[in-house]
């Protein structure tokens, strides 16, 4: 599992992925976020979930420095004690919410990812 | 080239119905065609505004039951679904029909029943809009909400506060508003001290889950004169989007769709945000009122909560803002919320909407579907 971002041809570089990039330019290649550390954003504490979903869920989102080019991300957090501005670095998590509770197709994606944790 | 008239409009009561969508919908459509004055037969085109009456009850096709149900029959009948901006998209539908030339009489419905399902599901229903990597880790709307307002705080160093101050005003506009489901005042510590949703954001921050339907009729101004003096003339309307991956904005206090449907609305019409009296926001969370006020023109980034704090935006003040209640307080029927939008601004400008009007021969409404990723701008004036 990585948490693949795609590079573009005019140096762009976007999580998730898209077909065509900013400025209409094509993907390039992709980057491993899970390998960087990032910044804290914004960042809330949301008490009232969907099903599947744990309660709280704490969230934010982050940006990434990819050798000078910055790229954001959102996601769940590890802990909710965490401040705009903290480093964090992304820890794999099997499943992130319950494919079945919600109203999407469990096939229709996957459901595993990253959470962020205060380094 | 004939300008396209607004002749009638209704919505139905809205709250907790006990009606399921297609009846909600024939209520007001209904109501339209009375207030209008328009003979079914009449009618040429139907628009349906509608976000999830298939995710929500399992009803499909509502409009050509709809068309049945109102014997509009053989009128060309179409779903609008631009999610929560479903309304306003219906707007842009149903004024392209008649500037197109390709329908003199038009009627637009917007209608959603939601409160049979639990806050969770209903919440899983609108969120199932969002991005597979967003939905994964449980990020709702009002999630995206807490993340924006604790950016826009902390960015612009404005109080907490100010955002409980647009949930009093457009709860005490709400009183007025026979329709709203919440005619019921709060006050500041109420607001304040409400249980935390998505931090900093609180309850009262947050519109309701609601049941309800609205509508518009509309025809070209000739054909106007010949059903009343009393209209409104849609002088600009415009729809734009934003990115799907909320994240991925430059600036998160900004919606690139509201800036963009706002400037080609005022270019449509002629009008600068200095020209508009009355305006209906898409108030579904307190801080989307600042970030419209701010998107529209009627303030500069980082300055619509100075606006709110100085009381220009009440009712009484140099532009009042969600006259009707907003969405905060009289509810938000996702398919109907834009057409109701559209029901206030028509209200205000030929002098119906009661102990709420003001004075004002130009009013706009802002449609924001999903967090800013559709919006629909519509400038309505007072016919001459």
């Amino acid at each position: 599992m990585t948490m693949e971002a795609y590079r573009y041809e005019d140096g762009s570089i976007t999580y998730p992925g898209h077909t065509i990039g900013p400025n209409g330019s094509e993907p390039v290649g992709t980057v491993d976020l899970s390998e960087y550390e990032a910044e804290v954003i914004t960042w809330t504490n949301s008490t009232a979930t969907p099903p599947g979903v744990r309660q709280p869920n704490a969230l934010a989102i982050v940006e990434f420095d990819v050798d000078g080019e910055s790229v954001r991300a959102i996601g769940q957090l590890t802990t909710d004690d965490v401040e705009t501005g903290e480093t964090v670095r992304p820890v794999y998590v099997e499943e992130l919410r319950d494919p079945e509770a919600g109203i999407k197709e469990p096939e229709s994606q996957d459901w595993d990812g990253y959470r962020f944790e205060p380094v | 080239m004939d300008r396209v008239a607004v002749i009638g409009a209704s919505m139905t009561e809205f709250g907790q119905r006990d009606s399921w969508v297609m009846d909600l919908l024939a209520e007001a459509g209904e109501a339209c065609l009375d207030d209008a004055g328009v003979a079914p037969h009449e009618v040429e085109h139907l628009y349906v505004s509608n976000m999830a009456s298939g995710e929500f009850e399992g009803q499909t096709g509502v409009m050509n039951a709809l068309a049945h149900d109102l014997d509009v029959l053989p009128a060309y009948s179409q779903r609008v679904d631009q999610t929560s901006s479903s309304g306003g998209a219906g707007i842009y539908a149903a004024w392209q029909s008649i500037a197109s030339g390709a329908s003199d009489m038009t009627l637009l419905v917007g209608g959603e029943k939601m409160t049979h399902r639990t806050t969770g599901e209903a919440t899983d229903v609108i969120a199932s809009i969002t991005h597979p990597v967003e939905y994964k880790h449980g990020v709702t709307l009002p999630s995206f909400a807490g993340l924006t307002a604790r950016h826009y705080l902390e960015r612009y160093d404005a109080p907490r506060e100010s955002l409980a101050k647009v949930a009093v005003k457009n709860h005490r506009n709400g009183l007025d508003n026979p329709h709203a489901q919440f005619q019921k005042e709060v006050d500041l510590e109420t607001v304040m001290e409400s249980p935390i949703v998505a931090d900093p954001l609180r309850l009262y921050d947050f519109c309701p889950i609601t049941d309800g339907s609205a509508a518009l009729m509309f025809c070209p101004e000739s054909v106007a004169e010949q059903y009343t003096d009393d209209y409104a003339i849609v002088t600009g309307v415009a729809g734009a989007t934003d990115t799907h991956v909320v994240h991925e904005r430059e600036d998160p206090t900004v919606m690139g769709g509201v800036v963009e449907s706002g400037k080609q609305a005022y270019e449509m019409a002629d009008l600068e945000p200095e020209d508009v009296d009355v305006a209906e926001l898409h108030d579904m969370f307190t801080i989307l009122e600042f970030l419209q006020m701010e998107g529209l023109g009627f303030a500069e980034p980082g300055s619509a909560w100075e606006r709110v704090e100085a009381g220009e935006t009440e009712i009484d003040g140099e532009l009042p803002i969600n006259t009707s209640g907003g969405l905060k307080s009289k509810g938000h029927p996702l398919g109907a919320s834009g057409v109701a939008q559209g029901y206030e601004i028509y209200a205000q400008l030929v002098g119906e909407a009661g102990d709420r009007q003001v004075d004002a021969d130009v009013g706009l409404a802002c449609n924001v579907g999903g967090f800013g990723n559709c919006v629909i701008t519509t400038i309505m004036e007072a016919a001459e």
